[in-house]
């Protein structure tokens, strides 16, 4: 592979942004799990920023750390050491201005409500009235394609449906923050790429920031507009990369252009650096 | 239409066998002990649709229905506590499994000692009896909340009695519907025992009264109330159950193709 045209905007660290830029930052986030074994040191230091309005991805080897990192951010997982800061408030519990996809849709959903019920479950419980919750259901609802199954049980429908349902339910939310945990990771490879799709669409309608969890390399460089690697565990940021491809992105353009591949390259690399165990952090002297 | 029909000769079949066949046996050879199909009818309406209906059978359905309601509320409310406490967990099981080993019916004596021959006895003996299955089954359902559907729920800001309400009681009806299903019998076997020791009025009680007198017809007819009542108890439990778990049947018969 010949150097790229132009240079790689990268940088060996999280990129943190000016405050009047910032909806969430991580800062020397630390999480070590006490278990029988010892303790193991899953995420040993990450401090990174995510932009207001911004698509970032976080790709990593498996088993960097990377949805012990997700769940920290979402306030399910104290962390050891270190804050995660969302619109200038430390977060100590899950935040209302975030909604969370967990990549296991079918589990994530509740089997005994159909999929309206399932939409509306987080609003009617944060006490939104009854004409606006159904005026949010519906709008989500037609936001990820799914106007004509809210009567239907989430069980009955395909895993990718299952999916959007979970993703509705998250926009309807309205957060400001969407987390995604590896959410394509269990669809097949046609549905993920309208998942994709829709991500970039839903976010650019609504004008919400996603931090997007993948172990997935061309999924981070597609969607993203930028791409934080990991390094292996214990995990640090191993390279922030943004992601200089046109706004509009499409399946077949996008894919095709000489950018994206110099930037899959570069990403793929890395993560292989990453598994080999090179880290940023390394100790010259070992 | 026909397969209806066919569905309900199948349904039948065996019933209409078996009283066919009792039928001609006690008539070829007729034994003091063994009523006939119409004796046994007749007797039925006349013994039990008369004062006694008012007298033994309703006060027994009656502590049936207090005694299992009470079990049922009763081992869903602790069950829901403890499930959902770690500690108050292995605190309370081996109490919980030693009082699920005995047999019920020997506290029975002991009830007598304390309330005497009261309605409170019969109705604490089917309460005692009835809650254990309600209350495992409920503490295991809740313990088993899938971990996802709980971050969901905390990461939607669902928690405390809201969580309980929208996530964990759902998601463990199954189970404790599965338990109620096993209380049912237990308390219509308790209701029986605990009217035939310390007591002067019920199902139990008139059943054993008939057979020390040599009533054998009637003693036969209060076994059949008694099969009769089981019976409407599993049906009505059987229509509420397929209404609540619906989406939980229809889960299963997906999943197995």
């Amino acid at each position: 592979m010949a150097e790229p045209t132009t240079p790689l905007h990268t940088v060996s660290h999280g990129r943190t942004l000016p405050p009047e830029e910032t909806l969430l930052s991580v800062r020397g986030l630390r999480k070590v799990y006490h278990t029988d074994g010892g303790d193991i040191e899953a995420v040993r230091d990450l401090t990174f920023d995510l932009g207001k309005n911004e698509l970032t991805c976080l790709v990593g080897p498996s088993g960097s750390g990377k949805t012990t990192l997700l769940k920290c951010t979402a306030g399910l997982l104290a962390p050891t050491s270190g804050e995660v800061i969302l619109d200038g408030k430390t977060v100590t519990g899950p935040p209302k201005k975030m909604a969370v996809v967990f990549q296991e849709y079918g589990r994530s959903l509740f089997p005994w409500l159909r999929v309206a019920a399932n939409v509306e479950l987080p609003l009617k419980h944060a006490g939104v009235d009854k004409a606006k919750r159904t005026a949010l259901v519906e709008e989500a609802l037609h936001n990820v394609g799914l106007d004509h199954v809210p009567q239907s049980y989430p069980w009955q429908l395909s895993g990718g449906m299952q999916q959007r349902v979970a993703i509705a339910r998250a926009i309807a939310y309205q957060p400001e923050v969407l987390l995604m945990d590896e959410p394509f990771a269990a669809v097949d490879a046609q549905t993920r790429a309208d998942l994709e799709d829709l991500v970039r669409k839903v976010r650019k309608e609504l004008g919400i920031s996603v931090l997007f969890v993948t172990h997935d390399i061309d999924e981070s460089v597609y969607l993203g507009e930028r791409v934080i690697m990991l390094s292996n565990s214990p995990t640090v940021v191993q390279e922030d990369l943004l992601v200089d491809l046109p706004e509009e992105r499409d399946q077949l353009e996008t894919r095709a252009l000489p950018r994206f591949t110099e930037l899959r390259h570069h990403v793929y690399e890395q993560i292989q650096l990453a598994k080999k165990g090179f880290r940023p952090d390394a100790d010259p002297a070992q | 239409m026909k397969r209806v029909l066919s569905g309900v000769a199948f349904t039948v079949a065996l019933p209409i066998i078996l009283i066919v066949l009792w039928w001609i046996f006690s008539t070829v050879s007729p034994s003091f002990f063994v009523p006939t199909p119409p004796e046994l009818i007749s007797t039925f309406f006349d013994t039990w649709f008369g004062p006694r209906l008012w007298n033994d059978v309703l006060p027994s359905i009656a502590r049936f229905a207090v005694g299992v309601s009470i079990a049922i509320a009763l081992g869903i409310v602790v069950g829901l506590l403890v499930g959902l406490n770690r500690d108050l967990r292995s605190f309370t099981e081996p109490v919980f499994e030693f009082f699920r080993a005995l047999p019920p019916p020997v506290i029975i004596p002991v009830l007598l000692l304390l309330f005497g021959p009261s309605n409170t006895t019969k109705v604490v003996v089917i309460v005692l009896a009835a809650i254990w299955p309600v209350l495992l089954n409920t503490i295991e359902g809740v313990r088993a909340a899938d971990p996802v559907q709980s971050d969901t729920s905390r990461s939607y800001g669902i928690t405390g009695f809201a969580r309980v309400r929208y996530q964990i009681l759902p998601g463990a009806a199954p189970q404790i519907l599965a338990g109620i299903r096993q209380a049912l019998p237990i308390g219509l076997i308790l209701m029986v025992i605990s009217e035939m020791f310390g007591a002067f009025a019920g199902l139990g009680f008139s059943i054993i009264q008939f057979q020390r007198r040599f009533a054998i017809p009637e003693m036969w007819s209060g076994i059949l109330v008694l099969g009769l009542l089981g019976y409407t108890v599993a049906v009505v439990f059987r229509a509420v159950e397929r209404r609540i778990l619906r989406w939980y049947y229809g889960l299963k018969e997906l999943e197995n193709g």
